[in-house]
């Protein structure tokens, strides 16, 4: 992880090469996301058979879950912050809740798969279904990648292998969460609410 | 921190073998394999065309069976744009552009091999559809709702899609690699306008990398879901869009078409100065060009689809577009013209291959400004005219210029010249075979030959116009292999060359042929766009570069993890063809392992971390 730490003559733009290079990669990643959301949005209303969104949505359920991601940046940003000043104890504490928050958001996913898929709602089912499952699966995947990083961000903390000079590596996990999170957010709004 | 070193650094030099080969994370090593592979591929899918004229030499011929002819039209055009031309370009990024601006490696060097064992392997997998005997045969474009289970069941098209997932990766990886370099990474004064031209065609073509390629790997995701898991994306009977394909694919395939033609704009924009002997006429103009180019590339997509019928407004919309795109492009042309007008010209192989490409490449762009024009388009789509197009511009733009690369960069990479005889020879040979080929196409295009078809029935008037391919397509095929034979000759033994052998201007040229493995011993400060064609300039950055270091470089450890992780990768992918979840779910087992083998693994050696 440390790829680039030992940059000899400092960066044209001081900004490190880490973060500029994981930047670029969000930038992609809003391509390959923009592209799944648009899938969704050119399909909606063309599947033929049922169920509709408007029948299965159960928007109170998935605002508790978009909550839950939500509030899971703030731990992301508390933790960050206890690895910078060097309060092991404190980013400790804060990166298992962004954890325990994540998978409390793909628990309720599951639940609301499971019952979308007993309505009738499958990924061959129509239009509808394959780009609503592809859509949020790649989500859920992504949660879950960043779930496991942070696992192995919080073993390295615990072993005391990141010094608050090596805080990048959380901020830079910490870029990507906040990613995976304000996509929900957009996915939230243009695939629930708008309907 | 810096160590006084004791001994000579050199005795550092690399290690050789197989295994450094395959541990290396050395730039400009990976370079190197970047040129064979895609060399090697290139001789493949050569081989196909080949095939594919032999077999429209005689009206109603036989040679080849519709089905293989169907295999091998798809697999030139695959192969030849993500194994050969995208790859080849990338050979050039990895070794030209770190040493242009003055850095030591890429920003992630691991990250770089990644990409080329993932372009290797993900190629190798492909190409090996032929030995299951199912290669994919559904053309390059890969056409919804043709590529679906109904319409082509058999392991072909998931040999296509995944192949193509697996060198994606490649290819966003190395795009957000080259952006990072070449941002982050300049010497001190190495201002963005005082970059070289291939550095910053690079850093264009590296963002139309990072933002295309997802959207062919999302097209890819979902066609995957339909033919494997069942989905319904393209599928009409459950409200699936057929024509929605065509926009993602033709919003990545555009971008694309630049993709490949700016790193050989970028290398010409190099070489024709050096063989004026004049800086570039108007650079800031061919710079800002070169973005133009990559911005309104995003807007032209749908001239591949003026036959969907979108409607007049959308058509004209793309009309417009696509003919304002020729004007940046235009202004370039003039730009190297005004760069040779009163300069001292030296026609080396490699100036050849650079005026070569602007007057074939410009037949290809008028041609393209001809079926621009959505009526004229109505006539042309589909025809033998599209195929004489595209051929023109990639062959005659992308290619020519990567020719012209090659010679131009060859005894700095390798410290020996090409044969400049057999460069000649290449060079004849190739302009005259390709035109031989493409331009008859033009006719056999406006008379109605469709393409991807296998054959033809006699008496339309088209078997002059394939004749006349088929020789232009062998005396090309020639030139191929007279550039093989070069290459592998001169290789072992070109006559040697010095640091400058062509008196250019830019820093690749102050450090000596091939250059240390850690590229530049100190670091160099830039003062103008041409520094060593500054009198002054030069004595102060040779003073820099050909010193011995003060300080012991510090250059990133080798490691197989890159090899392990592409292996792991491609296995991942190929895994998916089962269809069986919990198939593909293990099989994800060894990507993740690698993953976390390698990020906890030091990238540079012990304490050189400061």
């Amino acid at each position: 992880m440390a790829e680039g730490a030992a940059d000899h003559p400092p960066t044209s733009t001081g900004v490190d090469n880490w973060k500029l290079g994981f930047w670029t990669f969000i930038g992609s990643e809003c391509l390959f996301f923009g592209t799944l959301i648009s899938a969704y949005m050119v399909y909606r209303g063309t599947a033929v058979v049922g169920p509709f969104p408007e029948d299965i949505w159960n928007i109170p359920l998935t605002t508790l879950s978009t909550s839950t991601l939500l509030f899971s940046s703030l731990a992301m940003v508390l933790a960050l912050d206890g690895v910078q000043r060097g309060a092991k104890k404190f980013a400790l504490s804060w990166l298992a809740v962004v954890i325990a928050m994540g998978g409390t958001f793909l628990a309720i996913e599951a639940y609301e798969y499971s019952h979308f898929i007993s309505e009738g709602l499958t990924l061959t089912s129509s239009t509808f279904g394959s780009s609503y499952y592809v859509l949020t699966g790649t989500h859920k995947v992504h949660v879950f990648v960043g779930m496991i990083w942070m696992a192995a961000l919080w073993w390295m903390i615990y072993r005391d292998k990141i010094p608050p000079k090596g805080a990048l590596k959380v901020e830079i996990a910490g870029i990507y969460w906040h990613f995976v999170d304000i996509i929900w957010i957009v996915i939230f709004s243009l695939v629930y609410l708008i309907s | 921190m810096s160590v006084q070193i004791e001994n000579d650094p050199d005795t550092h030099a690399e290690e050789t073998g197989i295994w450094s080969w395959i541990t290396t994370v050395d730039h400009k090593r990976i370079a190197l394999m970047y040129f064979a592979t895609s060399l090697i591929f290139f001789l493949i899918a050569g081989a196909q065309a080949i095939l594919i004229r032999i077999q429209l030499f005689r009206p109603a011929n036989d040679f080849l069976s519709a089905e293989v002819y169907n295999e091998f039209f798809t697999m030139h055009g695959t192969s030849m744009i993500f194994l050969v031309a995208m790859p080849m370009a990338v050979a050039f990024f990895n070794f030209v552009v770190p040493l242009q601006i003055g850095a030591r490696d890429v920003a992630f060097p691991r990250l770089n091999a990644l990409s080329y064992w993932i372009y290797l392997l993900g190629g190798l997998y492909l190409t090996s559809s032929f030995f299951f005997g199912a290669a994919p045969d559904r053309a390059w474009t890969g056409y919804a709702n043709l590529t679906l289970p109904q319409f082509s069941p058999g392991l072909n098209m998931d040999f296509w899609l995944i192949g193509l997932s697996i060198v994606g990766i490649s290819s966003i990886m190395g795009g957000v690699n080259f952006i990072t370099t070449i941002i982050n990474m300049r010497a001190p004064g190495m201002k963005l306008m005082r970059m070289p031209l291939f550095t910053w065609m690079t850093l264009v073509t590296s963002f139309l990398l990072v933002t295309a390629v997802p959207i062919i790997s999302v097209a890819l995701i979902f066609l995957g879901f339909d033919r494997i898991f069942g989905a319904a994306f393209f599928d009409p009977a459950r409200g699936g869009d057929p024509v929605f394909w065509q926009h993602l694919f033709w919003l990545f395939g555009h971008p694309e078409v630049y993709i490949l033609i700016l790193p050989a704009f970028g290398a010409i924009s190099d070489i024709i100065p050096t063989f004026s002997k004049k800086p570039l006429f108007g650079y800031p103009i061919v710079v800002y060009a070169g973005i133009l180019i990559g911005f309104i590339g995003w807007g032209v997509w749908s001239h591949h689809m003026f036959t969907v019928g979108l409607g007049p407004f959308a058509d004209s919309f793309f009309i417009a577009a696509t003919m304002i795109i020729a004007i940046p492009t235009g202004v370039k042309i003039f730009n190297w013209l005004g760069t040779m007008w009163g300069g001292s010209i030296r026609f080396t192989t490699a100036m050849l291959f650079s005026v070569g490409l602007l007057a074939v490449f410009t037949i290809g762009g008028l041609s393209g400004i001809m079926h621009a024009s959505a009526p004229v388009n109505l006539q042309q789509h589909d025809t033998y005219f599209v195929v004489a197009h595209f051929h023109y511009v990639i062959v005659g733009g992308t290619m020519m210029g990567l020719w012209a690369a090659l010679y131009y960069w060859f005894p700095k990479a390798i410290g020996r010249y090409l044969d400049e005889t057999l460069g000649k020879w290449h060079f004849w040979t190739t302009l005259i075979g390709l035109n031989l080929t493409f331009f008859p196409m033009h006719f056999a295009g406006l008379y109605g030959m469709p393409r991807r078809i296998f054959t033809y029935p006699e008496g339309l008037g088209l078997e002059i116009w394939n004749q006349l391919s088929t020789v232009g397509a062998v005396i090309f095929g020639l030139s191929g292999l007279i550039m093989t034979w070069n290459v592998i000759q001169s290789y072992r033994k070109g006559e040697r060359a010095p640091a400058d052998p062509w008196g250019a201007s830019s820093l690749e040229w102050a450090l000596p042929s091939p250059p240390h493995h850690y590229n530049f011993p100190n670091i160099p400060t830039v003062r103008s766009r041409e520094p060593l064609w500054d009198e002054e300039e030069r004595r102060e950055v040779e003073g820099v570069t050909m010193a011995p270091p003060k300080a012991e470089p510090h250059m990133p450890n080798p490691s197989y993890w890159p090899f392990l992780l592409a292996a792991s990768i491609t296995l991942s992918w190929a895994l998916v063809m089962t269809g069986i979840w919990w198939v593909i779910a293990l099989g994800m087992i060894p990507t993740a392992t690698c993953v976390f083998m390698w990020a906890f693994e030091p990238a540079f050696p012990e304490g050189a971390e400061h």
